[in-house]
């Protein structure tokens, strides 16, 4: 067997820098490690001292890719610590847009990011002319994702219109009316993706794993949830986050990693589909049954799949919700708030798994003191425990088939690397 | 030949990146135009040689500035796009506290081994071309760049503040609501998507040039504000640029 080494520097079709290094000497692995290269941005730093309402417009530039789910996370601390409720319409309005967002992220990474290498092609380019249709139709369902987001938060990326207690504005019935109908007919886009879908294979690996996400006892968690749970059995209510796993810096990665008493866990869409998957509509848990996903998978690869499933879920959930919409009488709510010293911790299962904001307070509203947990931190020991249970398994390929499952391994997991490295950890007086 | 266009992403959220992808209904007309031939986030193709940069994110390690520097000398375009790249946008907040201090704020005693130097726009490092503001940029605006830039001519920005978009949009102006808004002082250029959502403005697009000067006084005027209370009063996009009092 020859020995393997590689050096993958900057992990294409991810958002943000990370290396794989990977050293095998006679069958032996020497080295093998995902790198996190990514230049810190010390979001801490940037927040402290700054006021109530304005951490969340800082926090939500985090990422660009789930800004609206930095946005809900970040909302529900600063709510929890001001002791402050929402109205049935911002509950409303916030998941409508969460769903929109969870929409936009899982058709970018499935069609634009993960299919090139299930079709055997570099990036989504050479599919403009093999796949034209294909490529049409994932800009469409991308488009009307957006055009949802934009609708009630004002724009995707970076929204607007998501403040503290209730949004500035008020959506017009009309376009509300309109998202309606489109949603309702994406739905024959997303069941071509499935067909689609089937034709294609995913590697298949399986190693034992814990799956960590949270859990809201009347809906599949998403925007919010009321618990966190493990596959172990374990549960925790968020505030007391801290007693399901412990954050740890390791010398190669400028994002932290992340463990339980077993070790390392999944979060992601995969562990939300094997923890809460009873909690899907059935048209969803049709989906993953047509597509091979059970409850309890253990093939990391299957991501991709549960990201589907959950579109499935989340444009029906958004009919749903915008039918409630259309039936309230929607007005422009007081925004008034009392500011006073407190902690609050908010939760929200981004794309790529649970999001926790954390916030302390003083009594003139400005923030002491803030840890930030990200769901890709948390996947990264998770993702070299896979490397190193999977890779001797295939050390008889080609280098550049090892190059090419590793990177595909990281992808399965949709890391978002540029927002793994903006964790926070503050202890201030 | 198209020219062939390369993507580079330094200290950011990815989001200016992203909001390229986010041009779903001109993408396609946009590939017409020029052809990708390097982007991470999107591709696996590396490719050495293109004509036009485009650059998001701040630059914060001497790696950035080392990288930056290279990808000056393959281009002949060079573009920032989006705040952190503009004017360093929000990276430069961490600015104001020592490089140590903010190490050992996030990693603790593990700090140490981190590259972090304080946050700077692509200007400072390199000579650039044109910049995009804007965080995220904004996709019309995008669009409109890039084909100018093909047809080689220099894009232009809004010389006026938000305020003259905001009025034609016939929004109620939200200082009326007790709010506060950049509007009078920032570069106009993104429909004044916020007040037109009921919130201020928070400045990501800039200072309009010579904010004292071009101000939008009619607003101003009409809350009794000078233009330099309202620059003090938000710091969050514009921290590096010196004309903040
Ligand atoms: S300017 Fe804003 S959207 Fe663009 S990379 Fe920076 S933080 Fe992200
Ligand atoms: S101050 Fe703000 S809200 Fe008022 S007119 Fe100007 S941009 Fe619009
Ligand atoms: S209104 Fe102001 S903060 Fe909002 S996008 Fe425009 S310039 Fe940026």
């Amino acid at each position: 067997m020859p020995d393997v080494n590689l050096h993958v520097e900057d992990i294409t079709r991810v958002e943000g820098h990370g290396d794989i290094v990977l050293n095998v000497k006679q069958g032996k692995i020497e080295e093998l490690r995902l790198e996190i290269t990514e230049s810190p941005r010390f979001y801490e730093s940037m927040i402290l001292g700054r006021r109530w309402d304005e951490v969340t417009h800082i926090t939500c530039r985090i990422c660009g890719i789930c800004s609206i789910g930095h946005t809900s996370a970040s909302l529900q601390a600063v709510e929890a610590a001001l002791g402050i409720q929402i109205s049935q319409q911002t509950l409303l309005m916030r998941q409508l847009a969460f769903c929109g967002e969870t929409l936009q992220s899982h058709v970018l990474h499935v069609y634009y990011l993960v299919a090139p290498d299930l079709l055997g092609v570099p990036s989504v380019l050479p599919l403009v002319e093999t796949h034209k249709e294909v490529v049409i139709m994932a800009l469409r369902l991308k488009r009307l994702a957006n055009d949802l987001c934009a609708v009630i938060a004002g724009r995707h990326i970076h929204p607007c219109a998501m403040k503290v207690k209730c949004f500035p504005h008020v959506p017009r019935k009309d376009d509300l009316r309109a998202l309606r109908e489109r949603l309702v007919a994406s739905m024959d886009d997303l069941m071509d993706s499935v067909s689609l879908l089937k034709t294609l294979q995913l590697p298949q690996v399986e190693r034992e794993m814990e799956f960590v996400s949270l859990y809201h006892p009347d809906e599949y968690a998403l925007y919010r949830g009321t618990e966190m749970i493990s596959s172990r059995g374990q549960r925790v209510t968020i505030p007391e986050y801290k007693q399901m796993f412990s954050e740890y810096v390791v010398a190669h990665s400028h994002a932290k990693h992340a463990a339980t008493e077993r070790g390392s866990y999944m979060v992601g869409a995969l562990a939300r589909f094997n923890n809460n998957h009873r909690q899907l509509r059935p048209r969803a848990l049709e989906v993953a049954t047509a597509l091979g996903l059970e409850s309890g998978c253990m093939n990391p690869f299957m991501n991709n799949v549960a990201q589907v499933v959950e579109c499935v879920q989340c444009t029906l959930d958004a009919i749903e919700i915008l039918d409630k919409l259309c039936d309230l009488e929607l007005v422009l709510e007081d925004p008034t708030v009392e500011v006073k010293a407190g902690r609050g911790v908010g939760a929200s299962e981004v794309p790529r798994g649970q999001l926790i904001h954390d916030y302390t307070f003083n009594d003139e509203g400005l923030v002491t003191e803030a840890n930030l947990v990200i769901p890709t931190g948390q996947n990264l020991n998770n993702i070299e425990r896979d490397m190193h249970a999977f890779v001797p398994g295939i050390l008889d390929r080609s280098q550049d088939e090892i190059r090419q499952f590793l990177e595909m391994l990281v992808r399965a997991y949709d890391p978002c690397i540029s927002c793994a490295t903006h964790l926070l950890r503050v202890k201030f007086v | 030949m198209k020219p062939t266009v390369a993507v580079f992403s330094f200290t950011g959220c990815e989001g200016c990146s992203l909001a390229i992808l986010e041009c779903e209904n001109e993408l396609l007309d946009v590939l017409n135009l020029v052809q990708l031939v390097r982007w991470r986030e999107a591709m696996t193709e590396t490719a050495q040689e293109f004509d036009i940069a485009l650059v998001d994110g701040s630059i914060s390690t001497h790696h950035d500035v080392k990288k930056v520097k290279q990808i000056r000398e393959l281009c002949k375009l060079l573009v920032p796009i989006g705040a952190c790249a503009h004017n360093a946008g929000l990276n430069a907040l961490k600015n104001r506290y020592g490089m140590g201090q903010v190490k050992e704020t996030v990693y603790g005693d593990a700090g140490a081994q981190f590259d972090t130097i304080p946050a700077c726009p692509v200007s400072a490092v390199v000579p650039i071309d044109f910049a995009l503001p804007g965080c995220p940029i904004d996709r019309g605006e995008f669009v409109r760049t890039v084909r100018d830039l093909c047809l080689g001519k220099t894009p232009r920005l809004p010389t006026y503040p938000i305020c003259v978009e905001c009025k034609k949009k016939e929004n109620v102006c939200v200082f009326f609501q007790g709010k506060f808004c950049m509007g009078p002082v920032t570069r106009a250029g993104c429909g004044a998507i916020c007040p037109t959502y009921g919130d201020g403005c928070e400045g990501c697009r800039g200072f309009v040039d010579d904010p004292n000067q071009n101000a939008h006084k009619e607003t101003l005027a009409e809350y009794g504000l000078t233009a330099r209370e309202v620059m003090q009063h938000f710091d969050m996009f514009n921290s590096y640029d010196d004309r903040l009092p």
